[in-house]
C-alpha cells in the first residue's frame, strides 16, 4: 500500500467517523429530546378525576404554547384519582392559583394538558401540586347525556 | 418431486443451516483475540462504510422526499399536514432508515464479501492459510463481521439525516411548509425509543449481513470458477436480504 492510498483511507475513515458520529448524536440528542440529566425542570403534580385519553408525552401549554410535557399517569390507591406529573420548562414558576386542564386539540386530535395562570402572588414550588383542576371532556359522555336525559323532558 | 429427493433437499437444507450456525458460534467466538493488525480492519471499514456514504446521502435524500410527497397528501386529508415532520422522521428512523440502509449495504459490500470469500475458498486461500497455522476465521472473518458492525449503524444515521433533509426540502419547497415548523414536528414527534429501535435495528441487520455473505462465501462447497463465485454470492445477496426483511418485522413487532 503507497502513502497516497493509505492517507486518503484515512481520510475515508475520518470522514465516515465524523459525519456518520455527527448524524447518531443529532439524531438522538435533538430528535430523540434525550433530555440532560443535569437541567433541573419545574417537575409540577395534578389531580384530576379522570385523566381519559392524556398519554405520557402528552404536550402541555400556556397560552399557547409549549412548555413541557407529561411524565407521568399514576393512579392515587386512596382517593381513586389520577396523579398526573408533568415537567415544564427550568425557568419557569406558576402562581399557586394556576388551573390545569385537560384539553383536546381539534375535535378528534390528542390530548394535552392546558394551563392557565392564576393571579396569586405566590408561586407553586418545584415538585408541588396544582390544585384547581378540570377533568377530560368525554364526548361520548356528554352525547348520550343529550339522548337519554333528553327523552325525559 | 418425489418425496425421497424431497426429503434429501430438505435434510440439506437443515444441514446448511446447522452449518451456518456453527460457523457463527465459531466466529463470535474468536471476536475477543482478533489475529488482524487495526489497519486491516480500517480498510475494511473505508470499503465498507465510507465508500457506501455518498450513495446513502443520494438514496436517503429521494427517499425522504417522496416520504414527504407521500404523507404530505394523506395527511392533508385529515387536516394535519403540520405532522409532515413527524411522519417522515418516524417512516425513516422506525422502518424505512434501517431497512434501505441494510438493504444497499448488502447490494454494494455484502454480495462482494461473499464473492470475495468464496473466491479465496475457490483458489484455496483459505486453506493454504490453515497450512501456516493462522486461523482463516479469526484473521479474515472476524475483522470483516467487526467492519459491517461499524459501518451499518453509521450508515443508517447518514441515511435518516438525508431523508430529514430531502423531506424538509420538499415540505418547505413544494407545499410552502418551512424548515423550522417541520423539524420542531420532527423533534416533537420522535422519541428517544424510535431512536433506539433504528439503533437496534441497523445493529441487527449488520450482523445478518455479515453473518449471511460470510458464512455463504466461507462454507461454499465446489468452487470451481467465476460461475460458483457468482452463485454464491447471489444466493448470500437473496437469503440475507429475505432475512434482513424478515427480522424487521420480528423487531417491530417486539419492540413496539
Amino acid at each position: 500500500m503507497t502513502a497516497g492510498t493509505r492517507s486518503s483511507n484515512s481520510f475515508a475513515l475520518g470522514l465516515l467517523m465524523v459525519v456518520g458520529l455527527g448524524c447518531l448524536a443529532w439524531l438522538a440528542l435533538r430528535l430523540g429530546d434525550w433530555h440532560s440529566p443535569f437541567a433541573r425542570h419545574y417537575e409540577l403534580n395534578a389531580r384530576f378525576a379522570s385523566a381519559s385519553g392524556l398519554r405520557e408525552g402528552a404536550f402541555v401549554e400556556i397560552a399557547g404554547v409549549r412548555v413541557g410535557s407529561v411524565t407521568s399517569i399514576a393512579l392515587d390507591p386512596a382517593r381513586f384519582e389520577s396523579v398526573v406529573a408533568m415537567r415544564l420548562l427550568p425557568g419557569l414558576r406558576l402562581p399557586s392559583d394556576a388551573i390545569a386542564s385537560i384539553r383536546t386539540s381539534g375535535l378528534i386530535g390528542e390530548k394535552y394538558v392546558r394551563i392557565t395562570p392564576g393571579g396569586a402572588t405566590d408561586m407553586l414550588p418545584p415538585g408541588g401540586e396544582i390544585l384547581d383542576t378540570e377533568s377530560s371532556i368525554n364526548i361520548e359522555e356528554l352525547i348520550s347525556k343529550y339522548i337519554f336525559e333528553g327523552g325525559d323532558k | 418431486m418425489s418425496p425421497t429427493s424431497l426429503a434429501t433437499t430438505l435434510q440439506r437444507r437443515v444441514i446448511n443451516l446447522g452449518a451456518m450456525g456453527l460457523f457463527l458460534g465459531q466466529v463470535l467466538r474468536r471476536l475477543p483475540h482478533r489475529a488482524a493488525r487495526a489497519g486491516t480492519l480500517a480498510g475494511l471499514v473505508v470499503a465498507i462504510g465510507s465508500r457506501s456514504m455518498g450513495l446513502m446521502i443520494v438514496a436517503g435524500g429521494f427517499v425522504g422526499a417522496m416520504l414527504a410527497v407521500q404523507f404530505f397528501d394523506t395527511l392533508s386529508r385529515f387536516g394535519s399536514p403540520s405532522m409532515l415532520g413527524a411522519a417522515v422522521g418516524l417512516g425513516l428512523i422506525r422502518e424505512l432508515g434501517p431497512v434501505l440502509a441494510a438493504l444497499i449495504v448488502l447490494g454494494r459490500a455484502g454480495s462482494a464479501l461473499a464473492a470475495e470469500v468464496a473466491s479465496m475458498r475457490g483458489s484455496q486461500q483459505l486453506d493454504a492459510l490453515a497450512c501456516m497455522a493462522i486461523d482463516p476465521l479469526a484473521y479474515l472473518m472476524v475483522p470483516r463481521l467487526i467492519a459491517c458492525l461499524i459501518s451499518l449503524p453509521l450508515l443508517t444515521a447518514i441515511f435518516d439525516v438525508a431523508g430529514l433533509l430531502g423531506g424538509m426540502c420538499i415540505g418547505a419547497l413544494s407545499f410552502g411548509s418551512s424548515a423550522g415548523i417541520f423539524l420542531d414536528s420532527a423533534a416533537s414527534g420522535i422519541g428517544p425509543a424510535d431512536v433506539r429501535m433504528g439503533f437496534v435495528k441497523s445493529v441487527v441487520f449488520a450482523a445478518l449481513i455479515g453473518w449471511i455473505c460470510l458464512g455463504k462465501g466461507f462454507l461454499a462447497p465446489a468452487v470451481r470458477g467465476t460461475e460458483d463465485v457468482s452463485r454464491v454470492s447471489a444466493d448470500a445477496v437473496v437469503i440475507a436480504s429475505m432475512s434482513i426483511l424478515g427480522a424487521d418485522y420480528l423487531l417491530s413487532a417486539l419492540m413496539s
